[in-house]
């Protein structure tokens, strides 16, 4: 055989050409016959009752087709978890942009219209909107206590430690909501025959959740439903769940009408009905000794989940588990919950909850440095968890990783002391202030705890006669590489050029559930079965005599030939399996959260200009620990984009709420970063090897999305010396605070040393 | 006022698209991104925001890139339009595709046909573009897998391959 480097190597992306020629076919590509369009119509309410249903005038009704909630066959939720959400409201809207009705018609003009000059009375019931007023319980919106999860996890005695404390740390820190912005909206086409059931063709990430959504929805067994994922534009998290919804809507108007239906949402109703990232509250109280140790603290994190329990109480797991950072805590006691309010449902976002409560710890440590008297770089390196340490959930650390290393690299690639020192001096006159910020954080790959034991993933290769070998897995691509990174990895197990490998579209009659292409578990889990499975087919070969134990292409080919010719097919599967060392106990959220963390530090340069109030970042440089890089160039982009991503959640984005409805709910007016807003961002890879995933490979999706905010926020504090507590941080936030009238009473706040 | 069609009969509409002459019968405020994409079949054009703020939808129309989301058909009567499709024998486009492809400049591919049409757009106006030209050029056109590094190289990779041609 001869000696391959296909993973590790910057091969084509599979689908690249496609995508450089605009053949790719995504779903608003794709048209059936008899094709209709099917619209929305939805709530205009926070919460009330459904008194009446008007269809205007001026409509020729008869021309369309109209599904309400007595059509669904099955059960009226949208099966994922809790389904406590329905797919169609049917007496009573819990947020604005619930959908009520369906409509369908072959003229998407005509359909507009009609969704106009249909009118819905509501008697009002009382609503809330903010954290605040659920945990107030103005209203119980949802169960007993507006509380759809919480999480209490524990380390040590925390109750002792406050009086051997030499200093006493609070702080409260915010995150807004965020919209995922992929750039294609989402969308789906349905079919629907008595015989075989529903097709749905559609922008998603977990072909399997929607499965089993329409399963749920139209009481059919699995084999009447098919899930087939299009080429998808993007999706971040956000075609995690809501495509469930969307693809219910068309099968239900499919069913109705008898006719394949389409169902593509326009950016604003894209922006306004669907999921975007869990607003946060983030209270942190540390017990920290005089030279700047962390003894212990309290970490309060709670997450707005909107109407309906969807995802929140994963989200809130992994804002739980990673809230206290990449530092060792002796004790520590983090109370979480996800609340209800009266909005459209908060759901899935690169990050997942990580963002969040990272941020807030994060801001926390640069406070801790000033209470203590020490630097942002000093306070990190003394209290950073070591192999051998545990981590809140008392996971030991027995992966290589050395946070030390990583941050005097980061340090060094950007320049960080000698920069720090010139923005000190430079910075008293003008109105242009520089500054200089770190932040230190961990992602963990994979489902957490006991997840992935859960999921019992399941992942396919097979071969044809010429040779050809292909990967079944349900894992979507939607930019991340996917497709390449499980190619490449099947053709370094098999010893065959990367060419001879391809992968198959997403197709729930094809591909087995390789769990839903969430969690940064892709490269490291199902890469591993791929893997794993690959090998399998060379095992049969060579244990049918048709292969040597090292071969060439050529007579991988020829074995092929005769294995089909003799057999029909050859499939080899692979399933997960945890491993042996693993505990995690559910009831007390203690154990191994994660088989692996990604470890990074990442430096950010802002200017503050105070003549406009805008902030702009200079420099970015990202240092990560992800175990083996299986792509440099898919690496290095899921980490350019996913930092873009966190400086719009830093600086830009902000979803302006009214009445639990999004009002910029608009490209013009919801900000994300164009090519003009963003600095050079310098991404550089450790490599230290990890034993669980293909090759070392652990997860980088989500990791890039946690540290930009905190390490922007902290530069932003350097340059002004103003300590903002929430983001976005938009011109007029720092307007308020900077501006010679408000700036004193900002500076105060509720901090208390007890030295 | 009289001597036009009413806002709601349909129009017909002739344009050379790709080189070829095209007639289409169209409600004259039809936006051409709609017309180039269910008429004429031409779906690498996208529709990502419908109101030319993410260029998605990028078109040269008389060799000038516009946003076809907000372009009524009418106006495009009598005009010649290039989409994605007919780049294909374009000098640029083989070296643009190809630099998109090493340098990592498509991800998730759905920007990449508009932003591949406003590189081509900015080396035609400037061939040997400094960084800054090629942020000004691509500003209308939003990416949000890339972080745009990586499309930034890829654009002065072939700038520079055509130059050395």
């Amino acid at each position: 055989m001869t000696v391959h480097h296909i993973v590790g190597a910057a091969v084509p992306r599979k689908e690249g050409w496609d995508k450089v020629t605009g053949a790719a076919r995504y779903v608003d590509d794709m048209i059936l016959p008899g094709m209709l369009h099917g619209a929305t119509v939805r709530s205009t309410v926070a919460r009330g009752k459904i008194k009446k249903i008007k269809f205007g005038a001026g409509i020729a009704w008869n021309e369309y087709v109209v599904v309400s909630a007595k059509d669904i066959p099955g059960k009226n939720c949208i099966a994922l978890i809790l389904d406590d959400q329905p797919c169609l409201a049917a007496e009573t809207v819990n947020h604005a942009e619930e959908p009520i009705l369906l409509l369908a018609h072959t003229d998407r003009h005509k359909l507009r219209k009609a969704v106009e000059v249909i009118s819905i009375e509501y008697e009002a019931l009382p609503s809330v909107h903010t954290l605040d007023e659920s945990e107030q319980r103005s209203a119980i919106i949802w169960g007993t206590d507006n509380t759809f999860k919480s999480f209490l996890v524990e380390k040590g005695d925390v109750d002792a430690l406050w009086k051997e404390a030499a200093h006493i740390v609070e702080g409260e820190y915010f995150t807004g909501a965020q919209e995922q912005l992929y750039i294609e909206n989402n969308g789906m086409i349905a079919a629907f025959d008595p015989e075989n059931g529903v097709t749905v063709w559609g922008s998603l990430q977990c072909p399997y959740y929607v499965h089993k959504a329409l399963m749920a929805l139209f009481a059919l067994p699995e084999e009447k439903v098919r899930v087939v994922q299009m080429e998808t534009g993007g999706a971040f998290g956000g075609k995690e769940e809501y495509p469930s919804m969307i693809a219910g809507h068309a099968a239900l108007l499919a069913m109705k009408s008898g006719r394949p239906v389409k169902m593509i949402y326009d950016r604003m109703e894209d922006m306004a009905a669907t999921t975007k990232r869990h607003p946060s509250r983030t209270r942190h109280r540390t017990a920290v000794s005089k030279d700047g140790k962390i003894l212990g603290g309290e970490i309060e994190f709670v997450i707005d989940g909107g109407a309906y329990a969807t995802l929140s109480s994963v989200v809130l797991s992994r804002g739980t588990i990673h809230a206290g950072g990449p530092y060792y805590w002796p004790s520590v006691r983090i109370r979480t919950k996800a609340v209800a309010t009266n909005t459209p449902p908060h759901g899935a976002f690169r990050g997942f909850g990580a963002p969040q409560s990272l941020f807030a710890m994060e801001r926390q440590m640069d406070r801790i440095a000033q209470v203590v008297g020490i630097s942002p770089v000093e306070i990190r390196r003394r209290n950073f968890l070591k192999p051998g340490q545990s981590t809140t959930t008392q996971q030991v650390i027995r992966e290589k990783m050395d946070l030390d290393r990583l941050l005097s690299r980061a340090l060094e690639l950007s320049d960080y002391a000698v920069k720090k020192k010139r923005f000190a001096v430079e910075n008293k006159p003008g109105p242009r202030k520089k500054g200089i910020g770190i932040a230190s954080f961990l992602h963990g790959a994979g489902f957490t705890g006991s997840g992935e034991r859960y999921l019992n993933s399941l992942v396919g290769v097979d071969i044809n006669a010429e040779g050809n070998v292909r990967v079944l897995v349900s894992s979507a691509e939607f930019g991340q590489g996917t497709n390449t990174v499980l190619c490449q990895i099947a053709a370094e197990a098999l010893g065959l050029p990367y060419e001879n490998v391809s992968i198959a579209q997403p197709d729930t009659t094809v591909v087995p559930n390789s769990g839903p292409t969430v969690a940064s578990r892709t490269a490291m889990i199902v890469g591993k079965l791929v893997q794993s499975a690959a090998k399998g087919i060379q095992e049969t070969l060579t244990r049918t005599k048709l292969l040597r134990d090292e071969y060439t292409s050529e007579e991988f080919r020829a074995a092929c030939k005769e294995y089909i010719a003799a057999h029909g097919a050859l499939k080899s599967y692979a399933r997960y399996e945890a491993p042996p060392d693993v505990f995690w106990d559910d009831e007390k959220y203690r154990g191994e959260a994660y088989a692996a963390f990604a470890w990074a530090v990442y430096v950010a340069e802002v200017t503050v200009d105070l003549t406009t109030y805008s902030v702009t970042v200079d420099d970015f440089v990202a240092l990560q620990e992800v175990g083996k890089v299986l792509h440099p160039v898919l690496a290095e982009g899921q980490v350019m984009g996913g930092v873009a991503q966190a400086i719009g959640f830093a600086l830009y984005e902000k979803v302006v709420w009214q009445n639990g409805r999004m009002s910029n709910n608009q490209m013009t007016n919801y900000i994300m970063p164009t090519s003009m807003d963003l600095p050079p961002i310098r991404v550089f890879f450790e490599e230290l090897g990890n034993v669980h995933g293909a090759h070392g490979a652990k997860g980088i999706g989500e990791l890039p999305m946690d540290g930009p905010a905190p390490a922007i926020i902290n530069a932003v504090e350097d340059a002004t010396g103003v300590r903002f507590s929430s983001i976005p941080l938009l011109p007029e936030d720092l307007f308020e605070a900077l501006r010679p009238e408000s700036g004193e009473q900002f500076v105060s706040a509720s901090v208390r040393g007890t030295a | 006022m009289s001597l036009l069609p009413a806002a709601s009969a349909k129009w017909e509409v002739s344009f050379t698209v790709n080189g070829h002459a095209k007639k289409v019968l169209a409600h004259p405020m039809e936006r051409l991104l709609d017309v180039l994409r269910n008429d004429l079949g031409l779906t690498g054009t996208k529709e990502g925001c419908g109101e030319g703020e993410c260029g998605s939808c990028s078109v040269l129309l008389e060799g000038m890139l516009v946003n076809s989301c907000l372009v009524p058909v009418a106006q495009a009567d009598g005009t010649s339009i290039v989409t994605i499709e007919g780049m294909a024998a374009h000098a640029l486009m083989k070296l643009l595709q190809e630099s998109f492809l090493e340098c990592g400049g498509a991800q998730c591919g759905i920007c990449t046909p508009g932003m591949i049409l406003a590189a081509v757009h900015l080396l035609e106006k400037k061939p040997q573009p400094a960084l800054t030209d090629i942020r000004e050029g691509l500003a209308g056109n939003l990416c949000r897998c890339t972080g745009y590094m990586q499309i930034f190289e890829a654009v002065a990779k072939a700038a520079r391959q055509r130059v050395a041609q």
